[in-house]
């Protein structure tokens, strides 16, 4: 059944590791009541007075995801005039996405882009002569989110999603122009067909859904550019670390021959690994292009992987590029430990102003790796990586939509399991239409009475 | 009008009805049934009531809309429950909600017995006569003129011209300005009507040949039966009375020879050699568009139907065509059991001038001209019953300004007639608009079998429906709701009676008690056989057990129609005042902006159904209505 309870994470993901996870709504109270613990473990959210927080745990059946501070405001004095209960966690960005999932499948739905804010101003909680500004928020945030969608879903998705909804909709049709005109088009013998497509369009489906889980459905990833002089180890160690994941790393063609970008996911958290050209005074013109652009992507990096040749002392380029990177998020690699080695951490650390992650590799043999790895992930979790949260949050809307669409496609083939009329199938079909529709941002209209038209030849 | 007209005659009446289809029947029934002085006009009261085109009524989604007009009231059902020689039951295999009634009519009877009622209904005149002009003062109709210069001043008028305004037919080269059946067009009103600044536009249409019965070779078709119980159309009708004997339609097809003459000949096609500016349906294409659009297909049926028992006319349902009678000729002769066909009556195409239905409120009444409803085919639908649907609320809605009453309005959840009249008011059609039950979005609480349940209640509040019948209706809701609470609150336990059963129907075995609609919920058990299980189970009538398995069978889907519809209506109560300016909302994304002014809708509903008004949209639509709404205060 359909709910008015709505949930999103309100505050900019990348600023420090504290989110809150906001619902609203006639079962918020419910909701998070089956989501949180106090630390007696005892679930007692319902009792509690509005206007009160209280310390406890988020978990997930028996798992512990957070330690939490859970603040309780009830209808009307409230900012929506609703039910509200915020959730404070401190986990950063995969934390926060984790709680408002569980929030999620704990019956809530996700808000739509300024959501609260409409609600609270068609609730009375908003001065009227903030009207204008209410619109613009909704309507901003929603053309922000369409924008998202469609400039960061991967083409090959987008063609994906387009190609199972215009699947969907011929099997639509079919039924539809079967049950208005049944003399000239029979439905004898559907049913199996129908079964084969729909395993299909499920499987198809649940692939999306997978993809959407993993965070690769928008290429969100943090961009994390590697620098160094030439022959330092640079491509050895993109090769390594999107060999660590092969499976599940696409390549992402460079938009210049000289940068090689590729995206890899290291624990769950995806980064956008851009290869540059090695930066020194040439007069070579074509490389110098190379360069120039490795400077400028190392200014819109998020983070820097420097990578020193071990084997060699100090260089002029070398500090160059550390004045290149001065106010920028790095961790210093050490390459080539497996052969002789002239420089030290000591050595390199005088050559920061400020503290830094360095770190001794060799990417050739692949040691160190792991450990560069969990310092990623470490300062990703302590918040200390900015990343784009409007993008996460498309990307967990999109998911729930493409969950929505897997689940009235199963709902398909549950109702031909039951041997329920055909008619009832066309109820559902449209639903997963109409979800995936969300994704690639196009609403159902007329587009059932045409393609029948256009498909099936109607008598009379 | 011509200078030398000196008659100015002058007759005064309540509501005046401009046509006499089934628009203009239903409108000028209602109207006067419901005490209104009302004439209704004709340019021949012999086509009263006409079935210019296929000799049925009903049909998938247009039988739903013939039960709402009896529910409401209306004269449609209980008219071909007279007049009619086969019925079939269409879709049984499928769902309830989609399950159709459709009767094969005799054509001239039905049109008699439709006249026959009209001529004894009291404050009813029928007048033969074409009208050319409206009087239209203040915005308002205030009375309507004949072709021989006779007024009729009027409170109120229903325009149910169909498909006669600068009607046009079609056979190849051949051109004649008439309307239907050689029938005489009006000429006059078109231009007047614009005069007024009433938008046009033009669509066609199309029928096929008529042939004599005595050349067809039955031999080579496949007949084709009625149902064997006959179930009636109308609530009122006696399900006893209609069962009697009847008539067979006959199936045959086209082919390969009869594609290849079609295509020969494509450019001898007045369509396809650009003579018709009219936009035709594509439900309902001419066999030379399935021969274009469809060229795969090998074959297409075609339905050999009586026109009646009287006569040796046979409709050739699925051919038809506006090719020259040479090319018709020929074409049909291919055809299995058609080789020495007669025609009686050539296929061909009309057009006509009809409404842009964006001009009018749901009440079907013209939103820039008070009193003037508009109704049928003139609306640019096509059908008997889509025009007898529209008939009878213009007729209702007309009385009803009359009387100073609210307009009866149905939505989208309420009935097909809903979704009929909202479609054409709110979208924008490019075709005569047909009723599909997939245009119904929820269909599957818009039953045929439960119209009474859902309608009488307004039928008998506008007062055409008698308290008798209305009744009736309660009666037989009382009797659903006791036998559903029955069904859910009587327990069977896990005994072995119980076990017995569920294993001689290979139906799992209970691990504790169950009540007898959860069992009726199991796909291989039905509601007759648990009445072995079922001690307390007492007789009742079909219409009422029929509405019960529905319920309980399919109570989840039900549900959360429901649920949907509760969310529907809040979006239709909230109003658009008439005068916003959507100007002035800046955060309206620029697409939205233009259809929201150019289709007014009246409600943030109806502004959610349109195409290119998306979610965001109606979020600051309604930001906006509600900073409106406080700064009118």
């Amino acid at each position: 059944m359909e709910t008015n309870t709505i949930a999103a994470i309100s505050t900019a993901l990348s600023e420090g590791g504290i989110g809150i996870i906001r619902v609203s709504g006639d079962d918020a109270l419910n909701i998070v009541n089956s989501i949180f613990v106090n630390k007696d473990k005892k679930q007692n959210l319902l009792s509690f007075k509005s206007h009160t927080i209280h310390y406890g745990f988020i978990v997930s059946g028996d798992e512990i995801v957070d330690e939490v501070m859970v603040s309780i405001m009830k209808a009307p004095n409230s900012f929506t005039k609703e039910d509200v209960v915020e959730i404070n966690c401190h986990g950063g960005i995969l934390v926060c996405k984790k709680i408002l999932e569980l929030v999620l499948n704990n019956g809530a739905k996700l808000a739509e882009p300024g959501e609260f804010t409409k609600r609270a101003f068609l609730n009375g909680r908003i001065d009227l002569s903030k009207a204008e500004a209410v619109m613009d928020v909704i309507s901003s945030k929603n053309n922000q989110a369409l924008k998202n969608s469609l400039m960061h879903l991967e083409g090959k998705l987008f063609e994906k999603i387009k190609e199972i909804r215009e699947g969907i909709l011929y099997e639509i049709a079919f039924i539809e122009s079967a049950l208005d005109d049944p003399e000239h088009i029979s439905l004898d013998g559907y049913n199996e067909k129908l079964s084969e497509k729909l395993s299909y369009l499920i499987n198809e489906v649940s692939k999306l859904y997978d993809s959407s889980k993993k965070g690769k459905f928008l290429k969100e990833g943090i961009n994390t550019v590697i620098l160094g002089k030439p022959n330092v180890g640079k491509s050895s160690l993109l090769n390594v670390l999107s060999g660590y994941e092969k499976a599940i790393v696409t390549d992402v063609a460079g938009t210049t021959r000289d940068i090689i970008e590729e995206e890899v996911v290291l624990n769950d958290i995806s980064l956008n690994l851009i290869d540059t050209a090695g930066i020194r005074e040439t007069d070579d013109y074509v490389e110098n292009i190379g360069v120039s652009r490795a400077k400028k992507y190392a200014d819109s990096a998020d983070l820097v992987l420097f990578i020193m040749d071990a084997t060699k002392d100090i260089s002029k380029e070398d500090e160059e590029i550390i004045d290149l990177i001065k106010d920028k998020k790095t961790i210093v690699l050490l390459n080539k430990i497996d052969a002789d080695c002239v420089l030290s951490k000591e050595k390199v650390s005088k050559l920061f102003s400020k503290e830094c992650d360095i770190l001794e590799i060799s990417a050739k043999e692949s040691l160190g790796i792991k450990d560069l790895e969990n310092i990623i992930e470490n300062m990703f979790l302590e918040g200390k990586l900015p990343s784009n949260d409007e993008l996460y949050i498309t990307n967990i809307r999109q998911g729930e939509e493409i969950k929505n669409a897997l689940t009235s496609l199963k709902n398909v083939e549950d109702s031909i399991e039951k041997g329920l009329p055909e008619d009832f199938y066309s109820i559902d079909l449209m639903s997963a239409y109409a979800s995936l529709g969300k994704i690639i941002g196009e609403q159902v209209d007329d587009d059932l009475v045409d393609e029948i038209f256009s498909k099936f030849c109607m008598g009379k | 009008m011509s200078e030398q007209n000196k008659n100015q005659w002058i007759e005064n009446v309540d509501v005046c009805v401009v046509g006499a289809g089934h628009a203009g029947c239903e409108a000028a029934l209602a109207s006067a049934r419901l005490g209104l002085n009302t004439v209704m006009f004709t340019v021949s009261v012999d086509s009263i009531a006409l079935m210019p085109c296929n000799p049925n009524v009903g049909g998938t989604s247009k039988g739903h809309l013939v039960r709402e007009v009896d529910a409401l009231g209306g004269e449609m059902g209980k008219n071909i429950d007279k007049t009619f020689i086969q019925s079939k039951m269409l879709n049984v295999s499928k769902g309830p909600a989609v399950h159709s009634l459709r009767a094969q009519a005799d054509k001239s009877e039905y049109s008699r017995s439709m006249r026959r009622v009209l001529e004894n209904t009291e404050n009813l005149t029928i007048k033969q006569a074409e009208i050319c002009e409206l009087i239209i003062e203040d915005n308002t109709i205030k009375g309507v003129v004949t072709n021989t210069g006779t007024t009729y001043m009027c409170k109120a008028a229903v325009l149910c011209t169909g498909t006669y305004l600068k009607a046009r037919c079609l056979c190849g080269e051949a051109i004649t300005y008439t309307g239907p059946s050689g029938l005489q067009a009006a000429n006059n009103l078109s231009k007047n009507l614009i005069d007024n600044g009433i938008l046009l536009r033009r669509f066609k249409t199309g029928t096929p040949a008529r042939m004599d019965k005595r050349s067809i070779d039955f031999s080579k078709m496949e007949e084709q039966f009625g149902d064997e119980r006959i179930i009636p159309f109308s609530y009122s009708t006696d399900p006893e009375s209609v069962q009697k004997e009847q008539v067979s339609c006959w199936l045959t097809y086209t082919n390969e020879e009869t594609h290849k003459i079609i295509r020969a000949n494509l450019n001898r096609s007045p369509i396809y050699a650009g003579i018709i500016e009219g936009t035709g349906p594509r439900y309902c294409p001419s066999i030379e568009d399935k021969v274009v659009k469809f060229a795969e297909k090998e074959r297409h049926q075609v339905f050999i139907e009586p026109e009646g028992l009287y006569t040796n006319e046979m409709y050739i349902g699925g051919m038809s065509s506006s090719l020259p009678e040479d090319v018709q000729l020929q074409m049909y002769r291919t055809v299995p059991g058609l080789e020495n066909c007669k025609i009686v009556r050539n296929a061909y195409a009309i057009e006509y001038d009809c409404l842009e239905p964006n001009q009018l409120l749901p009440s079907l009444e013209l939103k820039k001209i008070s009193g003037l409803f508009c109704a049928g085919q003139f609306n640019g639908s096509s059908g008997y019953e889509e025009a007898a649907a529209q008939g009878l609320i213009a007729g209702i809605n007309a009385a009803m300004k009359i009387k100073g009453k609210e307009p009866l309005v149905l939505d989208r959840s309420e009935a097909y007639i809903g979704v009929l009249i909202d479609d054409l008011v709110t979208k924008d059609n490019r075709e005569p608009y047909r009723m599909m039950t997939s245009r119904a979005e929820y269909r599957l609480l818009l039953r045929q079998d439960n119209a009474d349940l859902r309608l009488r209640k307004f039928g008998y509040e506008v007062g055409l429906v008698s308290k008798e019948d209305y009744e009736k209706t309660l009666k037989k809701q009382e009797a659903i709701e006791k036998e559903v609470n029955r069904l859910k609150s009587t327990m069977v336990g896990a005994n072995k009676k119980t076990q017995d059963f569920l294993t001689r129907h290979e139906s799992s075995l209970l691990k504790t008690g169950a009540s007898l609609a959860d069992l009726m919920c199991r796909p291989e058990l039905t509601y007759e056989n648990l009445a072995e299980l079922d001690d307390e189970r007492q007789n009742l009538p079909y219409d009422v057990l029929e509405e019960v398995i529905i319920q309980v069978k399919y109570e989840g889907y039900i549900e959360r129609q429901m649920h949907q519809v509760s969310q529907f209506k809040k979006m239709e109560k909230k109003l658009i005042p008439d005068d916003i300016d959507y100007d002035d909302v800046s955060s309206l994304r620029l697409e939205a902006r233009q259809k929201l002014k150019q289709f007014k809708p009246l409600s943030v509903g109806q502004a959610s159904r349109l195409s290119g008004v998306t979610p965001a949209d109606i979020s600051v639509l309604l930001v906006y209505l509600e900073q409106l709404k406080y700064r009118k205060k």
